[in-house]
């Protein structure tokens, strides 16, 4: 978010941990003291979410000018401008109060000290031992902060209090009510963001029991992330439950590829195996959500019908062979056919790398019948967009098309024709995708296909090519609102998968095109140089959380709602 | 600043080093007389004789599971083992005990559990760390096998080995 | 030349060397490996058949299975040659060493030369040339340093060994050995003239020159022949194995045996210039002259006395082995020719006065 336009805020001068910082007034204390680099331990505050201040982690010391007594001087300023401070007896919690001018915190105090591992402690009086099964442990605050301001021991010698256990409150939700600690983040998620409250607490004091309205499941798309809020184990999410332990994740920042929103997403992963998606935070894209639909689509990655290695139609059947013999007889049938003889058909699941190089095949081929396959479906209120390609926006860029879909009738009137005579299909599946039939790639002489998985397009094709799938690829892609981000490789392909453009790059070289071309960046790089757009840009300068790169009109519903929250002051954002 | 080693200062006959030699061919020689009179050697031979009656209580030897009185498999599959085992002979699949099991209440358990013992190092880490008290180093100490695959024990060779160990906390068997 | 000094001196050969010498060398390697097991209160090797007794037969075997690999960075020629200019010197020395008296009117000698202590050095010091070769052949960090050392080492406690057994070629006047022996049986042995000659007072003043030579002698032995407390070419500590780090197989197994050859013939040697050589103390058994009849068992006796008395040596020689630590390089260097030269020197003077003015 741009500051420009903005009215200048009024900064205030506040002590923190005896230093003196300018924060803008209105700040929370406890974000405030993030900006100084303090972190104060909390369970319930969220900036995304309003604060109710129950967990009391995070109080802290407090204290302002002293106000001076009836016929007393005023103090007086030091040099520097401060009043000299007078420090409140008891403490404050951190995040539900804002700055106010010459303000004194102090996080590291005796008293606040105290404070933290009372709570600790209390919060631990019923909490189960059983760190060794929760799939928290390794990313759970409490743990943590029981690490750092905890006791040792217990003193807790009476009956823990008991409460359900493993209870399905939804199909992707699993709840364990003696680890809740009573934070109430994912109450206020349900109903401040995913506007589906069915989560409550029933009973008081230490049997509070946080529970779902009988009768109703938490089931709506967005309900996993109420799992990546929950500060302790809790809420666990039925796909990644009992799966791998986190410390074993290799975390690598990626995309979600399943619709044109583009979420920032983390991929973990273990050994070339895809555990587990979580949202990424990124105020311009998803906030720190994802729906539930994109965060568990990568199952398909470990599948058995995933291809491992280039096949060869010989004698009606599908042979294995090497990727230099697949280019050859490819580039062989291809290089017979005369321009405007061969289609290609790209998709809008491809990075713009990917695209680049089949918009260099297409001219290497001198076809003008060029086309990605549309997905359109529904979007959502929130963050679920309409495109389901999560790069139209960069194929209509790099490969010129104005309407996707538009140039698909044609191609098939020319197979009918007999005037196509071979078809080029990178990362679609035309027969269950694009209404395309086995009858009709039947009539062609020769078709490439490229794919992740085994699928009837794949059936039909006389070589298909082990193409990687998303988190096996580094590259780039812009979303439906004109933000450009990039991908990164998470695992490696199975088998001898390639990379899309590693196979297209290939295929130009045997087909007499020069290139020059060994890494993705170098890719971008002849990308940048030929399309406007990116010009002086890499992949690198993209950074992690992506640019805006094209105006497109859209606009993000959520991120709408949470823009006018920020300015009610409701929540922090 | 380097230090410096003082030398003893020698006598002349000292320096002809051969009373020191003749001392040190004397002290060799008591030694040679003793092994041949059959007292010295200290030598055990190995395939007759082994160390299972002698083994000290704190010997390291194969990792192994253990059931507990119940019959209970104790571990719960945290796969702290897994992570601290500095040769990363340990590869745990976890899943999660089915709903009809009598201990369901446990959650989860290991489905796959499998120390490669060519790896294995016998440091005891992973008992150390093992927080369910599940994973000891028994006394076996001679793993042998005539491939890859037969020196890497799978959970039902890792039981074997274990047995049954009791007198151990018991927090799960107490739940209700 | 006739055909039965031919075919006499090929039965002495192939009984010196192929029945006596070479299975010594393989049965010292055993006897290494027990008393340096004793010594260190272990038990040694004693699985292959009674007291590992048979384990010879099965390294020998094991040296001859094991592939034979010359390396790719090797000069071929000289890297094949080492191993035999190691092994063969230390055999060749053997022909001039008195075993025994007498037996059916031959004398116990392959070749009864006049000149033997000299051919001794002078074939002995050949295979400072299979240590160098091996060394500079093998085309290796380690083998190079070793063949270095082992060059400098061997050159210089040659000149203490020659000089060591001035003293003594002085006081029998001759170079023939059997008649050195002979001189030893009628006279007292060189370090225990007890008896003959040996009782006279020149006799006894002798004996104090005798034993600086001996010293001498036999330290410069261990020397020559790379055993501790002077492995310095082949010091693992330092070198990996030295001059023979690439070699493997039988190859390594011919620098293993010279090195236990030339123990023995080192052996042989200071029994027959020190104690006697096959004769028995007191001049038991001593026939008058070397041209002497002696009964055939007189003479069997004399080489079963010779063979024991090198056997003693040789575990003497394995006692040390594995009693005194190894000697740096500069100190190894300081005692060959800062002392023992001198010492040996010195010694001649000193025996020369005694036999002038002690007459």
């Amino acid at each position: 978010m741009s500051d420009e336009g903005k009215p200048a805020v009024e900064m205030v001068d506040i002590q923190i941990d005896g230093k003196w910082h300018k924060v803008p007034k209105g700040t929370r204390m406890i974000e405030a003291c993030r900006q100084a680099g303090v972190e104060v331990p909390h369970y319930c505050y969220h900036p995304k979410l309003t604060s109710p201040g129950n967990c009391r982690m995070c109080l802290v010391e407090m204290g302002m000018p002293a106000r001076p007594r009836p016929g007393e001087d005023p103090p007086q300023p030091d040099e520097d401008g401060h009043l000299p401070i007078s420090w409140m007896p008891r403490p404050v919690i951190a995040c539900a109060n804002t700055v106010a001018p010459n303000m004194g915190i102090r996080t590291e105090s005796d008293l606040t000290h105290a404070c933290r591992q009372g709570v600790m402690e209390l919060l631990l009086i019923n909490h189960p031992l059983d760190c060794p099964i929760c799939d928290q442990a390794g990313e759970c605050s409490l743990q943590e902060f029981s690490v750092e301001h905890g006791n040792g021991g217990s003193r807790f010698r009476e009956q823990k209090v008991k409460k359900p256990k493993n209870v399905d409150i939804g199909p992707r939700i699993r709840l364990d009510d003696e680890r809740c600690i009573m934070c109430s983040r994912c109450i206020r998620f349900t109903d401040e963001i995913a506007d589906d409250p069915v989560l409550g607490f029933t009973d008081r004091g230490s049997h509070t029991t946080l529970t779902v309205h009988p009768g109703q499941q938490l089931a709506n798309n967005y309900s996993l992330n109420t799992v990546d809020i929950c500060p302790v184990g809790a809420l666990t999410s039925n796909d990644f439950r009992f799966q791998m332990r986190v410390w074993f994740l290799k975390e690598t920042e990626s995309l979600c590829t399943s619709c044109g929103r583009g979420c920032n997403v983390t991929i973990g992963s273990r050994e070339d195996k895809v555990f587990r998606m979580t949202p990424r935070e990124n105020n311009d894209v998803n906030s720190a959500w994802m729906c539930d639909q994109g965060r568990l689509n990568f199952h398909y990655l470990a599948s058995d019908l995933r291809l491992t290695d280039p096949l060869i139609r010989v004698d009606g059947k599908h042979e294995a062979a090497t990727w230099a013999e697949a280019i050859r007889v490819s580039s062989e049938a291809l290089g017979r056919c005369q321009p405007n003889e061969i289609a290609l058909i790209a998709s809008g699941r491809m990075t713009n790398e990917e695209l680049f190089m089949a918009r260099r095949l297409a001219s290497v081929m001198k076809t003008e019948f060029v086309d990605i396959v549309p997905r359109n479906g529904e979007a959502d209120d929130y963050l679920v967009a309409a495109d389901k390609n999560p790069n139209t926006t960069g194929a209509k860029l790099i490969l010129g098309i104005d309407e996707p879909g538009k140039a698909l009738e044609e191609i098939r009137k020319g197979i009918a024709q007999g005037r196509i005579k071979a078809l080029v299909v990178l990362q679609e599946n035309l027969i269950d995708d694009a209404g395309f039939t086995a009858e009709e790639l039947g009539k062609l002489d020769f078709v490439l296909h490229t794919y992740p998985l085994a699928n009837p397009t794949a059936d039909a094709a006389d070589v298909v090519l082990p193409g990687a799938a998303f988190s096996e690829k580094r590259g780039s892609m812009i979303n439906v609102t004109g933000r450009l981000q990039r991908l990164n490789r998470a695992t490696d392909g199975p088998g001898q998968t390639l990379e899309t453009w590693e196979i297209v790059r290939d295929l130009i070289q045997a087909l007499g095109g020069g290139n020059g071309i060994y890494l993705v960046e170098d890719v971008f790089k002849q990308l940048a140089a030929e399309v406007s757009e990116f010009e002086g840009l890499s992949l690198s300068k993209i950074g992690s959380l992506g640019i805006p790169l094209v105006e497109t009109g859209e606009t993000v519903p959520l991120l709408a709602r949470e823009q006018e929250r920020i300015a009610k002051g409701i929540i922090v954002g | 600043m380097a230090i410096v080693v003082k030398r003893p200062k020698l006598k002349w006959w000292e320096q002809l080093y051969l009373p020191g030699i003749i001392k040190g061919l004397g002290i060799t020689l008591r030694h040679f007389f003793k092994s041949v009179g059959g007292s010295g050697s200290v030598t055990m031979q190995y395939p007759e004789e082994k160390w299972n009656d002698h083994l000290p209580e704190h010997y390291r030897g194969a990792p192994a599971l253990v059931t507990d009185e119940q019959d209970r498999e104790r571990c719960v599959s945290c796969q702290l083992c897994e992570f601290i085992c500095p040769p990363r002979a340990i590869t745990i699949i976890p899943e999660e005990i089915p709903s009809d099991d009598q201990w369901a209440k446990v959650e989860k358990r290991p489905k796959k559990f499998e120390i490669d013992m060519i790896r294995c190092i016998y440091c005891g880490l992973c008992e150390e760390v093992c927080p369910e008290q599940a994973i000891y180093l028994r006394k076996d100490y001679s793993i042998t096998g005539l491939t890859r695959g037969e020196m890497v024990h799978d959970k039902e060779k890792l039981y074997e080995i274990g047995g049954k160990r009791v007198g151990l906390v018991n927090k799960w068997n107490e739940l209700k | 030349m006739d055909w039965t000094f031919l075919v006499i001196s090929v039965v002495k050969i192939i009984g010196l060397v192929f029945l006596t010498i070479l299975p010594m060398v393989a049965y010292s390697v055993w006897a290494e490996r027990r008393v340096s097991a004793a010594i260190q209160d272990r038990v040694g090797p004693n699985r292959v058949g009674f007291a590992g007794l048979l384990q010879p037969m099965a390294d020998g075997l094991k040296f001859i299975l094991k592939e034979d690999l010359t390396p790719g960075h090797v000069r071929k020629f000289y890297y094949w040659l080492a191993p035999a200019l190691t092994m063969v010197p230390a055999l060749l020395t053997c022909a001039v060493l008195p075993f025994g008296s007498r037996m059916f009117g031959e004398k116990m000698v392959i070749a009864d030369l006049d000149v033997g202590p000299l051919f001794v050095f002078a074939i002995a010091s050949l295979s400072v040339y299979g240590i160098v070769l091996a060394g500079w052949a093998s085309n290796s960090k380690y083998p190079f340093f070793g063949g270095v050392r082992s060059t400098s080492q061997m050159i210089s406690y040659e000149i203490s060994l020659g000089l060591s057994i001035v003293p003594l070629l002085m006081i029998f006047g001759t170079l023939n050995l059997g008649e050195i022996v002979q001189y030893q049986a009628k006279n007292g042995w060189t370090l225990l003239p007890l008896w003959g000659e040996g009782l006279s007072l020149q006799g006894m003043l002798l004996a104090i020159p005798m034993l600086i030579s001996f010293v001498i002698f036999t330290t410069s032995v261990f020397a020559e022949t790379n055993r501790l407390p002077f492995d310095l070419p082949e010091c693992e500590t330092e070198l990996v194995a030295g001059y023979h780090t690439e070699y493997s197989s039988m190859k390594f197994a011919l620098f293993f045996l010279g090195e236990y050859a030339a123990m023995i013939i080192g052996s042989g040697l200071a029994v027959t210039l020190f104690l006697g050589g096959w004769s028995l103390p007191f001049g038991w058994l001593a026939p008058d002259s070397t041209t002497a009849e002696v009964p055939w068992w007189h003479g069997l006796i004399h080489i079963g006395v010779f063979f024991a008395k090198v056997i003693a040596f040789i575990l003497f020689f394995i006692w040390v082995r594995w009693s005194l630590p190894r000697f740096r390089y500069d100190q190894l260097m300081r005692l060959g020719w800062v002392f023992f030269f001198e010492i040996a020197v010195a010694n001649v003077v000193l025996t020369a006065v005694i036999m002038m003015f002690f007459k």
